[in-house]
């Protein structure tokens, strides 16, 4: 657990960068800081390992108060991510990943051998190693980030704008292979960004940070998005956060109704007979569903070879049975046909559902939480 | 010293001539070889924390450049000539020359070591310290090693302008192979005699050529990571 109490971090020139900040991050739990720039987030992360000292206040990291410890020893317990990953260019890859094993004076060899396991598990392969950092691309760079500040298994990590650098795309495996790797690992982490999307997607709590380094709110995901505590926060949570929730809802049974379908390399003659609408789900041989295909102005006589992939459309997204909401409506707004593909957690298909069921779950659910405060507001009075 | 008549003035004699007068020629070279090399190593240990310290305070480093910038203005052989009254040295004390050229040695490297410390990019100190290097080790085991090839440009310079100065030297009658120099304007009289005058320029070019290869083939050893060329 790291406790921030009564905090503030304020220059010589009188600007404050952090004012008078208390706030819990539990342990074992990712503990997002997020704001626009000026809001004091990197300083208040910076000041947990005491690369900038506090003006006044204390922080805790479980019962030792950090102000007691010495800065270098406080730093090796701690793991460290920032922006652009920071590795040694002058070391190999596997020697960046084992420099805080090295700086603990551990057995060389030892902590070599660590680190080849954790590029491993950061999803790099082991021929890595004797690479040096330049021969590597940015999310590459940045998974060796990972691996260097779990290398002395530190039980809290600081990460300052991990993935701001790399392309979406890159940006969202490594934020998932984050979450998977920390679902393993437990660590206690404060994360910094400036990306509201980021901070809902990795929190378990957010702290949403406003210019001059006030707390704003500090909240579950969910609760940000459907209560924001202020004008600010409202605005900072940003547009589109009532479709946003539904991704921390899970849909609970979603009702689906049997899709027919062919499959990959069957007669295109065929599925004549079985599209519904003039679409027609293709599946492969374990009945995970791959693509529609469209048969609406194709003439009896164009449909003559076999289904092959490059002929489907890609465009709908599929839903977890058991999954969340918003993957429910956007299966079912994504689908060509206009027929959310749901899936069970093997990938297997189950069947189909439209956006107007999907919304009615959601209809039921919202009428239940209107009710329930309604109820609840009715006992306050 | 018995030197004229006994050969050809051409200056494609110099050869010749440097067989004439081997031992001799040896002992300057040699002369020459330490006079060269021994200040821009002092003057490198003694930039070091000067360097440092312009990189870590930010207003100590102009003064700093402008200064040791200035030095270097200071003629040579004015320099040379003042140093013993400075440093209560006799006049032609063997030390008299090293003291000078360190004084340019350092006059190059503070701003080349400020400046391969500040080719440290800033992740990487950050990096550094969050992961509890302290500020001399990480300044001997990062910020060194990453300035290398910064600071062995620097010291090629110095390497290379200390052996032109070193022959500077020898026209105020220190041992090096500027004495070649100075024999041959004494042999000069009546007509002009090239052999030594050559000779010395032969001789510079080549020490200075071998300081550069050595310096390049040490920063290359020190730097496998500079060729590490990216992945596909």
């Amino acid at each position: 657990m790291i406790r921030f109490e009564s905090v503030t971090k304020q220059y010589p020139d009188g600007t404050k960068a952090v004012d008078d900040l208390s706030l819990v991050a539990p342990s074992g739990e990712i503990t997002v800081l997020v704001g626009p720039s000026g809001c004091g987030k990197t300083t208040s992360l910076r000041m947990i390992n005491r690369m900038i000292e506090p003006t006044s206040g204390r922080i805790w990291l479980d019962d030792r108060d950090t102000s007691t410890v010495a800065p270098a020893q406080l730093r090796r317990g701690i793991g460290y991510v920032i922006q652009h990953a920071g590795l040694f260019p002058h070391r190999t890859i596997v020697d960046n990943v084992a420099t805080v094993p090295f700086l603990l004076g551990h057995d060389k060899r030892e902590a070599r051998k660590n680190a080849l396991e954790l590029l491993e598990r950061v999803g790099l392969p082991q021929s890595f190693a004797q690479r040096y950092p330049a021969q590597l691309s940015g999310g590459q760079q940045q998974r060796v980030g990972v691996a260097r500040a779990l290398a002395a298994d530190p039980p809290v990590m600081l990460m300052d704008e991990p993935f701001s650098a790399v392309d979406p795309v890159v940006r969202d495996q490594l934020q998932n292979e984050f979450l998977r790797l920390q679902s393993d690992l437990g660590k206690t982490i404060v994360f910094v960004t400036h990306d509201i999307d980021e901070a809902i997607k990795l929190g378990d709590n957010v702290a949403v940070l406003r210019v001059g380094g006030h707390l704003a709110q500090l909240a579950t995901p969910a609760e940000l998005l459907s209560t924001p505590t202020d004008p600010f926060v409202a605005g900072f949570v940003g547009r589109d956060r009532g479709y946003r929730a539904l991704g921390f809802a899970t849909a609970g049974e979603i009702p689906v109704t049997d899709e027919a379908t062919v499959q990959i390399g069957s007669e295109l003659n065929r599925a004549r007979g079985v599209a519904s609408d003039g679409w027609v789900l293709v599946i492969d041989e374990s009945r995970a569903p791959l693509g529609w295909l469209c048969l609406n102005g194709v003439s009896d006589s164009a449909l003559s070879g076999t289904v092959s992939e490059s002929v489907l459309n890609l465009g709908g997204t599929l839903a977890r049975q058991g999954g969340t909401l918003r993957e429910a409506l956007d299966a079912s707004l994504s689908s060509p046909s206009g027929r959310g593909v749901v899936v069970d957690t093997d990938g297997t298909l189950l069947g189909t559902t439209t956006a107007s069921q999907v919304l009615a779950m959601i209809e039921a659910r919202a009428a239940a939480t209107r009710n329930g405060s309604a109820e609840l507001a009715k006992d306050a009075s | 010293m018995i030197l004229a008549g006994s050969a050809s003035s051409s200056p494609w004699y110099f050869w010749g001539y440097f067989m004439d007068h081997l031992h001799t020629d040896l002992g300057w070279l040699w002369d020459h070889v330490w006079l060269s090399a021994l200040p821009v190593l002092i003057g490198l240990i003694i930039s070091l924390p000067l360097g440092y310290l312009a990189r870590r305070y930010r207003f100590v480093y102009p003064p700093m450049i402008s200064i040791t910038g200035l030095l270097y203005t200071i003629p040579s052989i004015a320099l040379f000539v003042i140093v013993p009254p400075l440093f209560g040295l006799k006049s032609l004390n063997p030390l008299q020359v090293p003291i000078a050229l360190t004084v340019y040695s350092v006059a190059l490297l503070v701003r080349v070591v400020a400046d391969g410390l500040s080719s440290v990019p800033d992740e990487v100190l950050q990096a550094a310290t969050a992961m509890g290097f302290g500020p001399l080790r990480r300044l001997f085991s990062v910020e060194l090693p990453i300035a290398v090839p910064v600071i062995s440009a620097g010291l090629r310079v110095a390497t290379v302008s200390n052996v032109s100065l070193v022959a500077v030297a020898g026209t105020i009658g220190m041992d090096n192979l500027g004495r070649l120099f100075d024999q041959g304007l004494q042999l000069s009289t009546p007509v002009p005699y090239y052999p030594p005058i050559v000779l010395g320029i032969v001789l510079c070019v080549l020490l200075a050529t071998a300081f550069d290869l050595l310096i390049v083939s040490a920063n290359r050893l020190a730097t496998p990571w500079r060729r590490a060329v990216p992945a596909r």
